[in-house]
């Protein structure tokens, strides 16, 4: 079956899923009018409550409790940006949403990338076999289910802040991105490493020169997903990091759920430049997120 | 570069396996590879959940003395209506939404696969929600339903519209249904179109000469073939929902009352209530239920793979 290689991308290729040529319909060449208009009233749902964001941080303090949520701003005002950049401390909280995302990304791919090239050219080594399966077993224990224990250990070692928060976040990615990379390493061929090697090549100038860089559409898609799932994580940070002044923007937004709870237009300027990182990072990298769905849950 | 073509590509265990044989020591270079992942991941992981689940059968308060006390905090949770309650939200919640996401992902994906105008654009836009923080859509949610969605209802004189559902102590999961599904259709999406995609075309172009209509050509042959792709879907889903915790923090923070408390918020609540081991038996239990779902997905999933 034909069914994985779908989606399974190869070396040096970026992970673009095929289009048909044809027509799904059978026969009709024309474009499905009443479908495109179906799925444009439908993307209706997805613009909604972003619009409602974005049009409601560019208004007045007194516009934004006018009752109309979906009026355009006028006149355009970016006080709420501004009131909202200081009552966050927006330099600070994007700072360490940045810190903790950044080593995330790094230390994920970097962990995940070694120890599935360990494991999926030792594969007949039960240690590395098994490492395997133990790894993998990250996927049966939910955040929730530890918290507790990590909360304490974290507090115990001194890691109740964004380093800690780091850190748990690239242990919770690391099933899921080992599993994506030694099925990728598995699809490799062998022989341009055996051939560097009789050049002379240690295991790791094989690995850093000819692996790594062929790994990279793979490397592409398991640090998106690590971005995604720190950048956006609200649990983690708040259960973990100790200090209220080091949290990451996500948990910094409850700040308007309790105090100033009138100025919305200040809450949606806050929210809008929380989310906004993401959705650009998204913009350019939609082909390996999408990509990357469908990698996780076939293979 | 040329004898690389010659690789089998499968993924499989079975193509990796041979020709390996005739390497019988390891470089040791593999095991500092290997060892920082597994380090690591003892310390962050294993060793946090042998901890939780020793604790779990102790009385202890989180820190100082304990002592064991056998299933007692188990015996306990089986008749505690706060902790029942919680499953019984999360439980329904979770299946109520999955069906809500798979259907809606599904029908999406059908129409998403289909001969459409500007297909790259509307692919992009109903993938988009899964990239937005979960707390923060909550949060702009939580502002339409406690103010448009009344100003609507009332225009319209919709009844138990007229007032936020927010507040309802009925009708407040229905919030945390829509938002979640809003945030969760775009993966379930995804999966559905690389399922719809790896149908051979030709079926369809038979069916269609023999004078199959659109919809049975959806019943007969779209939704048998992607059958695997929906249980995957299932799985998956239900076990994230399971787990639901920053979009109700966002919306209702377990309210009206207890009404829409999930179990991870009970566990949390171990952190303060001073009942630590207490919500770590409850944190086992939930463990055991997610063991379940994931051994059932592994099942699914590396079935597809073998075929």
């Amino acid at each position: 079956m034909t069914q994985q290689t779908l989606v399974t991308t190869t070396p040096g290729q970026v992970p673009v899923r095929r289009r048909r040529p044809f027509a799904r319909g059978g026969g009709e060449d024309r474009p499905n009018r009443a479908a495109t208009t179906a799925l444009v009233v439908c993307s209706v749902a997805v613009f909604l409550p972003l619009y409602a964001t974005l049009s409601m941080a560019f208004k007045t303090t007194a516009q934004a409790v006018d009752g109309r949520v979906f009026a355009l701003p006028s006149p355009l005002s970016i006080e709420g940006f501004v009131e909202a950049w200081r009552l966050t401390n927006f330099p600070r909280g994007f700072a360490i949403s940045v810190f903790v995302t950044v080593v995330t990304v790094v230390g994920t791919v970097a962990l995940s990338a070694l120890a599935a090239y360990a494991i999926a050219r030792n594969w007949d080594h039960k240690l590395f076999r098994w490492s395997f399966f133990y790894l993998l077993a990250a996927m049966f224990l939910p955040f929730p289910v530890l918290a507790l224990s990590q909360v304490k250990l974290t507090g115990m070692v001194g890691l109740a802040n964004p380093v800690g928060v780091a850190l748990l976040h690239i242990m919770f990615q690391l099933s899921f991105s080992v599993l994506l990379f030694t099925a990728f390493i598995r699809s490799l061929p062998e022989e341009l490493e055996e051939s560097a090697r009789l050049d002379g090549a240690s295991t790791w100038g094989v690995f850093r020169r000819v692996v790594f860089p062929m790994m990279a559409p793979m490397s592409a898609t398991v640090a998106i997903f690590a971005f995604l799932a720190s950048w956006n994580d609200f649990m983690m940070p708040s259960l973990i990091t100790a200090d209220s002044t080091l949290q990451t923007l996500p948990v910094l937004q409850s700040v308007f759920q309790s105090q100033f709870s009138s100025n919305y237009n200040v809450a949606f300027a806050s929210y809008l430049m929380a989310m906004a990182p993401a959705i650009l990072v998204y913009l350019f990298t939609q082909r390996w997120v999408m990509a990357g769905v469908t990698q996780g849950a076939i293979k | 570069m040329a004898t690389t073509a010659a690789a089998p590509p499968g993924t499989s265990r079975a193509a990796a396996a041979p020709r390996r044989d005739r390497r019988p020591t390891v470089n040791r270079t593999y095991y500092l590879f290997l060892v920082p992942a597994l380090v690591l991941f003892t310390l962050a992981i294993t060793l946090p959940a042998v901890m939780g689940i020793t604790l779990s059968f102790t009385d202890s308060v989180g820190f100082g003395e304990f002592s064991f006390t056998g299933l007692t905090n188990y015996v306990a949770l089986a008749s505690d209506p706060a902790i029942l309650g919680s499953y019984g939200f999360t439980i329904g919640f979770a299946l109520v939404t999955v069906l809500v996401v798979n259907v809606v992902a599904f029908l999406l994906a059908v129409l998403l696969t289909s001969r459409i105008r500007a297909k790259v654009a509307l692919r992009a836009v109903f993938v988009l929600p899964m990239v937005i923080s979960g707390i923060v859509i909550a949060y702009v949610f939580n502002f339409l339903f406690s103010n448009s969605l009344p100003q609507l209802g009332q225009a319209l004189g919709l009844g138990p519209l007229e007032q936020s559902l927010l507040a309802d102590p009925d009708l407040a999961w229905t919030t945390i249904v829509v938002v979640t599904a809003w945030q969760a259709i775009p993966s379930a999406l995804l999966i559905y179109i690389a399922g719809i995609l790896s149908i051979p075309g030709e079926v369809y172009e038979a069916a269609a000469m023999d004078g199959a209509s659109a919809a049975r050509r959806l019943r007969s042959i779209t939704l048998p073939l992607v059958a695997g792709y929906v249980l995957i879907n299932l799985v998956i889903g239900f076990k994230n929902f399971l787990n639901a915790y920053d979009i109700i923090v966002g919306l209702t923070n377990g309210g009206p009352g207890t009404a829409t408390r999930s179990v991870a918020m009970t566990i949390f609540s171990g952190f303060t209530g001073g009942d630590y081991a207490y919500q770590m038996a409850n944190a086992t239990i939930f463990f055991l239920i997610a063991v379940v779902l994931a051994v059932l997905q592994l099942r699914l999933t590396r079935g597809k793979a073998a075929v």
